[in-house]
């Protein structure tokens, strides 16, 4: 299992959506993507993406204007 | 067994969109839908800087109806493609900066090409005749199906019996006869196919999914434009920050951005190595931009400016910080601004 970080501060959705779409494409499945975001709109649309697109969202945290979500790749 | 056949479906996070995805779903092709993110796209969390906005939801509207859909969502960044349309439009612009008619065009053909790379078979749009003014006309469907390269590959679900049949249907891959002949501005018919859905919380965009349509944002726009001496190119900064702050503009070399409420004050904090940035020192206020080349003169009128907005308003003298873009700091003391005394010419 491979575990990677994106920093996708000060992006906007759904930037920071379509940069995690983009770097889980390079990954495989069971590797995991901490993303971490300004924007508190992807506590919302990344677990939604996730959702739709089969990827597992293992935990949300909320930060004093910061917001890191960690999913897990699916098939 | 006749080949399951795939459909790309563009979505704006609308209705109509949704409709037409879900038309086509109901006839048993397996459908997908495409977004692309312009850098103007209202849908984009833009509202979400604002802390006045905390109300609104913060949902992605197109996330939001793939999910109703069950369907997958790709999301395609095109801002750099994007430029080309906006800025040498074919067609020319709408009531404002919108090629709505050519940003129709590349969107189609972008999903074209996403079709040929991911072996799908035809494209869906919730286009309407007479929809729009611009971009849905009976006229402008055939443009958009040629020039786009889609061709007859380009089925609109919810104006089909309007209009030729397409491919899809010529080859029985969907039912024309369960297609529908929408027409006009009204949008009862799709509320009414939108309750025998079940769908209550769909988007319903004040002023349309795009900020070019938005005469504020478009007149800013031109401003930006016009300070560089019609130099048309723009990154996506400049994009995100026309969206933010009271914009004002005493001279042509230089433009100051007022933050309106902390939402936007904060997103801002994100330009100040970019930026000279002002701030109340004495007094609380605003955090303020200042864009362009000023003279020191110039900063010392935008000190005024950004006392003006600031809790010292009324005071004789207040301390405004003035940071350059490598972080030094120094404080002068200003008289504000009186409220009549910025013209109104310099509000863009």
């Amino acid at each position: 299992m491979n575990r990677e970080t994106l920093n996708a501060r000060r992006l906007l959705c759904p930037l920071p959506v379509i940069r995690t779409q983009d770097k889980v494409k390079q990954l495989k499945a069971g590797d995991q993507l901490e993303v971490i975001c300004t924007d508190p709109g992807v506590m919302q649309d990344i677990p939604a993406w996730c959702r739709i697109n089969g990827h597992k969202v293992l935990e949300t945290i909320s930060g004093d204007h910061e917001y890191i979500i960690i999913l897990e790749v699916g098939e | 067994m006749s080949k399951q056949r795939k459909a790309v479906a563009l979505i704006s996070g609308g209705l109509d969109s949704m409709l037409a995805a879900k038309t086509i779903m109901e006839q048993g092709v397996h459908v997908e839908g495409i977004n692309f993110f312009t850098g103007f796209c209202v849908e984009g969390h833009t509202h979400a800087i604002r802390a006045n906005d905390k109300a609104k939801p913060k949902r992605n509207n197109s996330l939001w109806v793939a999910e109703q859909l069950g369907m997958k969502l790709h999301i395609v960044d095109v801002i750099e493609e994007y430029k080309d349309v906006l800025i040498n439009p074919k067609h020319g612009y709408g009531a404002h900066m919108n090629p709505c008619l050519d940003c129709k065009i590349f969107m189609v053909n972008k999903a074209k090409q996403w079709l040929v790379e991911n072996d799908f078979d035809f494209i869906i749009t919730g286009e309407v005749i007479g929809q729009r003014p611009m971009s849905q006309r009976k006229a402008t469907m055939p443009i958009v199906s040629r020039e786009s390269g889609a061709d007859d590959l380009l089925l609109r679900p919810l104006c089909a019996k309007n209009l030729p049949a397409t491919l899809p249907e010529r080859e029985g891959w969907v039912d024309r006869e369960k297609l529908h002949d929408f027409s006009g501005r009204s949008r009862k018919p799709q509320m009414a196919m939108a309750e025998q859905f079940g769908f209550d919380d769909y988007a319903q965009p004040a002023g349309g999914c795009c900020f070019l349509t938005d005469a504020s944002y478009s007149s800013k726009l031109v401003d930006l434009w016009k300070a560089r001496d019609g130099d048309k190119q723009y990154d996506l900064d400049d994009v995100m920050l026309l969206k933010v702050g009271r914009h004002i503009r005493p001279e042509k070399h230089f433009k100051i951005i007022v933050a309106r409420e902390e939402g936007e004050g904060r997103f801002m904090q994100g330009y100040k190595k970019e930026f000279i940035t002002m701030n109340c020192a004495s007094h609380a206020g605003p955090l303020v931009l200042v864009d362009g080349s000023p003279s020191a003169e110039d900063l010392f009128l935008a000190a005024r400016i950004t006392a003006r907005y600031g809790q010292g308003r009324n005071a004789e003298q207040v301390d405004v910080s003035i940071t350059d873009k490598a972080g030094s700091e120094r404080i002068i003391q200003v008289k504000p601004f009186g409220a009549e005394e910025i013209p109104q010419q310099w509000y863009i």
